[in-house]
């Protein structure tokens, strides 16, 4: 299956920021990029390289650890505007959610099915709450039909 | 009672869309069991002893006559003719085929229903006060702060992934009946200094393994930025909870670990960060939420009871509540018959209530974590008749919050977590105590499989535990806990016994209170707390 996906835009297209350090590397000085951070990182500790950075790739070991959601949209409220990219174990009914807080792009261990992605990122209309990517919650909505 | 609008019926349809296609990938082999555990497990399904169970939301446990009548039609078409209703207000489908599960779900969707995050490891359904709306008692109607959470907490980005499951109760008076402290988040509707209202939060409650009440993170939120102090205690739990052990990843673990003061501080300083955010809904959907559950409009009266009946009398005095409009009572409807499975109802039964409840109470009916079903706005004058009706279906039970009214979870019957059976030792503890419940007085017994705790074991007056012990069921007693505004865990009393034994222990129990009782008003969970261990020790394993 040839065209299955391993890395692919959930929006725009993926940037090539070369190797991603972690943040000790960043810390003695490297002037990658691109940064890495695994489920234990916090976030914050990027803010000296937020305005530089042009991606951070975000860890997912396993798909049921779901820090990487919270670091995602902790990035963004920081004002990150660089790539997103979440790496690792990443199965397709996660995408909807990862698109949600603020992820541009997937590295998945395992290919996935390129109808099935869409399917998922077209699946639900409305949204019940805010959050990194920016779409009207339901109040909103009903605030403007009643508006 | 809250009604969809084209949004909320899209998204409940799109999660139906959503799920067949999940089912159809598992079912062709291309979704590994491993897979889709999580996924179904988001959907309420898991897979027991037998078949799967379905767990269905009853938000906030209410239900309107449309919606029961459903439960009936998909308990006849898809289980066995019964459904069971659980300890956190929702309803179970115990013998359901995974290929009937998309349809199953799709006529839950016709009637404004869902089996969203009814398990896994996310925001489960937000349990509220089952006298909502009618209590004499409370501030405000809780259950559209519960909607609105509801909405929040559905699909949310950020926290579908948690550590472990997590858990939030809302209520509106002093008296708390629905164990808002053994919640993973407990909210009480409150009137600040300015007569504002908010909530006090609680936080890191919880039974299983761990029992621990919550302690309270802060006195006072404001309504205005509720959802954003929710989305700031998640976001601590999500990044600093435990994730290396199942058995402490719930949020007490972590409340425990940092202290109630550095946690609620993270959390504060995650609020300075999400507040001006954006995330709180604006004050005009909270009105529109709270114009739906608006109370049907009764007629204050004189109560005129005819009360010649010992039957219905008693039942009257058992099962009925003070409601706030004068010549109203609040109906409890039990489901606990001696001899029956606590918390079941059959297709018919479900049917009849459904009907009773279009004819004397504003065809709205509530589930309360106790397993039972309440008719909350039912005319006194009518109350006659509806015993009539209940009595004949054997759902005429006069045992609320008594003896006979035992709390148990599935246990080893169906349950794959389960160590022991909990229907059979309930059955029976009920079947010895009903002829003497009336001289017991309040008396909260609850019986629960394993150590998971279900069945609320800790928080019972009288808990029973079923263990493996070296490959036999085995029960400990407990003794002294409470769910409600005077929050108590249990304690173990001593060794543990088998099946006959522990129904003879809870007896036992029973009849040293009677004897140490200060005076007849004084129930037994006061004679505990007043007298301890000791003398209850004496008469369960001699002297």
């Amino acid at each position: 299956m040839a065209d299955d996906l391993h890395l692919f835009a959930l929006r725009g297209e993926p940037a090539d920021a070369g190797p991603a350090a972690a943040l000790a590397e960043l810390a003695e000085g490297s002037n990658a990029a691109a940064a890495r951070l695994e489920p234990g990182d916090d976030p914050r500790a990027l803010l000296p390289w937020i305005g530089t950075l042009r991606l951070i790739e975000i860890g997912f070991p396993k798909f049921r650890d779901g820090r990487g959601y919270s670091q995602a949209q902790i990035l963004r409220e920081m004002g990150f505007a660089g790539e997103l990219r979440a790496v690792g174990d990443i199965n397709p009914d996660q995408l909807q959610f990862l698109l949600r807080v603020g992820f541009d792009s997937v590295a998945a261990d395992a290919p996935l099915d390129p109808a099935l992605v869409s399917r998922t990122l077209a699946r639900y209309a409305h949204v019940y709450m805010g959050a990194a990517d920016g779409r009207a919650p339901a109040f909103t909505e009903r605030g403007r039909a009643a508006g | 009672m809250y009604q969809y609008d084209a949004i909320d019926q899209a998204i409940v349809d799109a999660r139906v869309a959503e799920f067949r296609e999940q089912v159809e990938r598992r079912l062709a082999g291309t979704l590994s069991e491993d897979d889709f555990k999580p996924l179904r497990l988001m959907n309420g399904l898991y897979l027991q002893l037998h078949a799967y169970m379905l767990r269905v939301a009853v938000p906030y446990g209410t239900l309107s006559s449309v919606q029961l009548r459903m439960l009936a039609h998909i308990a006849r078409r898809y289980d066995r003719g019964y459904g069971h209703f659980t300890t956190r207000q929702n309803i179970q489908y115990n013998w359901i085929k995974l290929e009937e599960c998309p349809d199953l779900l799709a006529d839950l969707a016709r009637v404004e229903m869902h089996a969203f995050q009814t398990s896994g490891n996310c925001i489960r359904n937000i349990s509220s006060d089952q006298f909502a709306g009618a209590a004499a008692d409370e501030l405000a109607d809780p259950r559209p702060y519960a909607e609105l959470l509801r909405q929040w907490s559905t699909l949310h980005p950020e926290f579908s992934f948690l550590p472990r499951k997590f858990k939030i109760a809302v209520i509106a008076s002093e008296t708390d009946r629905a164990a808002i402290q053994l919640h993973d988040i407990g909210l009480q509707l409150r009137r600040g200094e300015d007569g504002a209202l908010g909530f006090r939060v609680y936080v890191g409650g919880g039974m299983g393994r761990t029992p621990v009440i919550a302690k309270v993170v802060r006195e006072w939120l404001p309504m205005a930025d509720y959802l954003s102090y929710m989305d700031a205690i998640l976001r601590v739990y999500n990044r600093h909870g435990r994730r290396d052990n199942i058995y402490k990843a719930r949020i007490k673990i972590l409340v425990n670990d940092l202290g109630i003061e550095a946690f609620a501080a993270e959390a504060e300083a995650e609020w300075a960060h999400l507040k001006p955010l954006g995330r709180d809904a604006p004050e005009a959907e909270l009105a529109r939420i709270i114009a739906q559950f608006k109370a049907p409009a009764l007629v204050a009266e004189a109560e005129a009871l005819d009360l010649s009946e010992p039957d219905f009398a008693l039942w009257l005095a058992r099962n009925t509540h003070a409601h706030k409009v004068p010549g109203h009572r609040i109906v409890t409807i039990s489901l606990k018959p001696v001899g029956g499975i606590p918390g079941d109802a059959s297709a018919e039964q479900m049917e009849l209530v459904a009907e009773l409840a279009d004819k004397f109470s504003h065809s709205e009916i509530r589930v309360t974590h106790s397993q039972n079903l309440v008719l909350a706005d039912v005319r006194s004058a009518d109350l006659k008749a509806l015993w009539q009706a209940l009595a004949a279906a054997g759902l005429g039970s006069a045992n609320i919050d008594r003896a006979s009214d035992v709390i148990a979870c599935p246990g080893l019957d169906y349950c794959t977590l389960a160590n022991a059976r909990s229907i059979p030792v309930a059955q029976e503890i009920a079947a010895r105590l009903a002829p003497v419940e009336a001289e017991l007085g309040e008396l909260k017994i609850k019986v629960s499989g394993c150590i998971n705790g279900c069945g609320h074991h800790h928080a019972g007056h009288i808990g029973v535990l079923g263990v493996d012990r070296k490959g036999a069921e085995n029960y400990q007693l407990l003794l002294g806990g409470s769910g409600a505004e005077d929050a108590s865990l249990a304690k173990i009393l001593g060794p543990g016994f088998d099946a006959d034994g522990i129904v003879s222990a809870v007896e036992n129990v029973t009849k040293a209170y009677l004897a140490l009782r200060s005076d007849p008003s004084e129930r037994f969970l006061d004679t505990w707390r007043r007298l301890g261990a000791d003398p209850f020790k004496e008469a369960v394993y001699g002297g």
